[in-house]
């Protein structure tokens, strides 16, 4: 590891104000500590924001604000969110394992870096850890990679499962820019695909931090599931998962939504699905059409051709699942 | 005629001695000569290319014991607590946070102590597997994992009893599922599993 100064910052405005290049912020550290063990991230400075930012989850009245800093296990364990909003506890629950839920802050999770095995291997060329050098996955061992998204200069998935959740709830990041002004951007701009520019994961101005979640309030608190399907029971990212939600009257849909991790770039929304389910009777053939509809247009790599019956067969069990209590 | 006895080894130092001396004095001259300047060059350089390493102040309680001490940034709790406080009972596996070996407790809470740089938990509570016993008398879950079988080689073992403890803390012990859910963090690769999730179930009934 490269030696880096580290500071204490007290409060969003301190921890901007400080911020430039080779400076990286730390939270939990449970991603960047690995990638500067590896040297794949080699930061001059590092600012600790672990005391300048909420660690709490906070009732707005028609959303909940969930502080930057809040550990993923206090958020999986939060009564508000198992109350109202128990789509977000499935979701980080069935990502890493209770040490690092106990480490790693909400904030963090949205700007975790991918697992792609060649962005991790040095002595491969990756457009995301080296601009320019090519993507060594994309004609590789990309039995991981993405089946919608994608480009040529890269194939790499976002690795969250709260992420998941949260597009799928339409939730806005807080953030607080260089210029110390607030802003919001809705989650689902937030990620970006990665076109010919890979190395930028998303959307977030330069040295700008992320103070807080907001999720709005909703009606999926009941009928929702988080489905995840991996390499072993737990402890393992995604082949795909997906987040399913369902506003229901009766057995009439009033509203769906349906989204993924481990097939793009970014957590993925289904809405083309979701459309097709609005209106509709809850059905196991509803589910089996949405699922259609879902795989549709996706397009394999050579090695995960697989992920595209897994996706369909998840994403109609994840809507059966949304009726049982 | 009066012999005079020479030892033949001191007649051969005698000799040596002089070139010796000569030698010497010759390469300590040229020493002496380098210029200060070049030495100082020389720093220069070897500080160009190998970049100093910066260290924080350090206040960290340990099994109840507190320690102050300058630690290397880069240092994690892991190294901190084998290499800095030699208490080696914390093991490295991986060190990359996917085998859960170097377990610990910070202010209470089971964390991975590989991803833990010592700098940012100044000021906080550490357990390790050295602090659970009391008074010689060895914690439950020791005594579990001695009673059902809950190791083989025995590296994972800490990981796996600072876990353990904090998995029924957490309240997640009420079924053979729940327990390995979560106990997924912890990976043993002798596959003492089943035992483990023993020791955890005679913990958390008794």
């Amino acid at each position: 590891m490269k030696p880096f100064n580290l500071i204490k910052t007290k409060d969003p405005k301190d921890a901007v104000s400080q911020k430039k290049e080779q400076v990286q912020y730390i939270a939990g550290g449970t991603n960047l500590v690995d990638l500067m063990k590896k040297n794949i991230q080699l930061p001059d400075t590092l600012l600790d924001i672990t005391d300048a930012l909420s660690r709490q989850v906070d009732n707005q009245g028609r959303a909940i604000q969930i502080g930057a800093m809040t550990r993923n296990a206090t958020v999986a364990t939060n009564v508000m969110i198992l109350r109202d909003f128990p789509l977000i506890a499935k979701a980080v629950l069935a990502g890493a394992s209770p040490q690092i839920r106990n480490m790693a802050s909400t904030a963090g999770n949205l700007l975790q870096r991918t697992r792609c095995p060649y962005f991790y291997d040095v002595t491969t060329a990756c457009n995301k850890r080296k601009p320019g050098s090519g993507c060594s996955a994309y004609d590789g061992h990309n039995r991981m990679s993405a089946v919608v998204g994608y480009s040529a200069d890269c194939v790499a998935v976002h690795p969250s499962d709260l992420c998941v959740g949260l597009v799928a709830l339409n939730a806005k990041v807080h953030i607080t820019g260089k210029d110390q002004k607030e802003s919001v951007i809705p989650f689902q701009e937030f990620h970006r695909l990665p076109g010919n520019t890979p190395h930028l994961d998303n959307n977030l101005p330069e040295h700008a931090l992320i103070t807080s979640i907001e999720v709005p309030e909703n009606l999926f608190g009941k009928n929702c599931a988080y489905l995840k399907i991996r390499d072993r029971d737990s402890y393992a990212f995604a082949l795909v998962s997906v987040a399913a939600a369902l506003h229901l009257d009766g057995d009439r849909i009033i509203e769906a939504r349906l989204a993924s991790g481990g097939v793009a770039h970014k957590p993925w929304r289904w809405l083309q699905a979701e459309q097709f389910l609005k209106g509709k009777r809850a059905t196991a053939s509803t589910f089996g059409e949405a699922a259609k509809l879902v795989v549709k247009d996706l397009k394999p790599l050579t090695h995960n051709g697989f992920k595209i019956d897994m996706l369909r067969g998840a994403v109609e069990t994840a809507l059966g699942q949304c009726l049982l209590d | 005629m009066i012999r005079v006895k020479i030892n033949p080894i001191m007649a051969k130092n005698e000799k040596l001695s002089r070139r010796f001396f000569l030698k010497t004095t010759g390469v300590l001259t040229l020493l002496a000569a380098i210029p200060a300047s070049l030495k100082s060059a020389y720093k220069q350089v070897k500080d160009f290319i190998v970049i100093q390493k910066k260290t924080a102040p350090l206040t960290i309680s340990v099994n109840k014991k507190a320690y102050t001490l300058d630690s290397d940034t880069r240092t994690t709790l892991l190294d901190l607590l084998r290499e800095n406080l030699a208490l080696t009972g914390t093991k490295k596996g991986c060190d990359h946070g996917q085998c859960g070996a170097c377990t610990v407790h910070v202010d209470g809470e089971r964390v991975l102590s590989c991803l833990t740089l010592s700098a940012m938990v100044s000021g906080k509570e550490v357990t390790t597997i050295e602090g659970i016993a009391n008074d010689g008398q060895l914690h439950p879950m020791q005594e579990a994992f001695i009673v059902c079988d809950g190791f083989q080689c025995g590296y994972c073992t800490p990981g796996q009893i600072m876990s353990a403890i904090a998995c029924i803390k957490e309240g997640h012990a009420n079924s053979v599922t729940e327990i390995k859910e979560h106990m997924s963090g912890n990976l043993c690769r002798c596959g003492a599993y089943n035992g483990i999730v023993e020791s955890i179930q005679k913990v958390a009934t008794s």
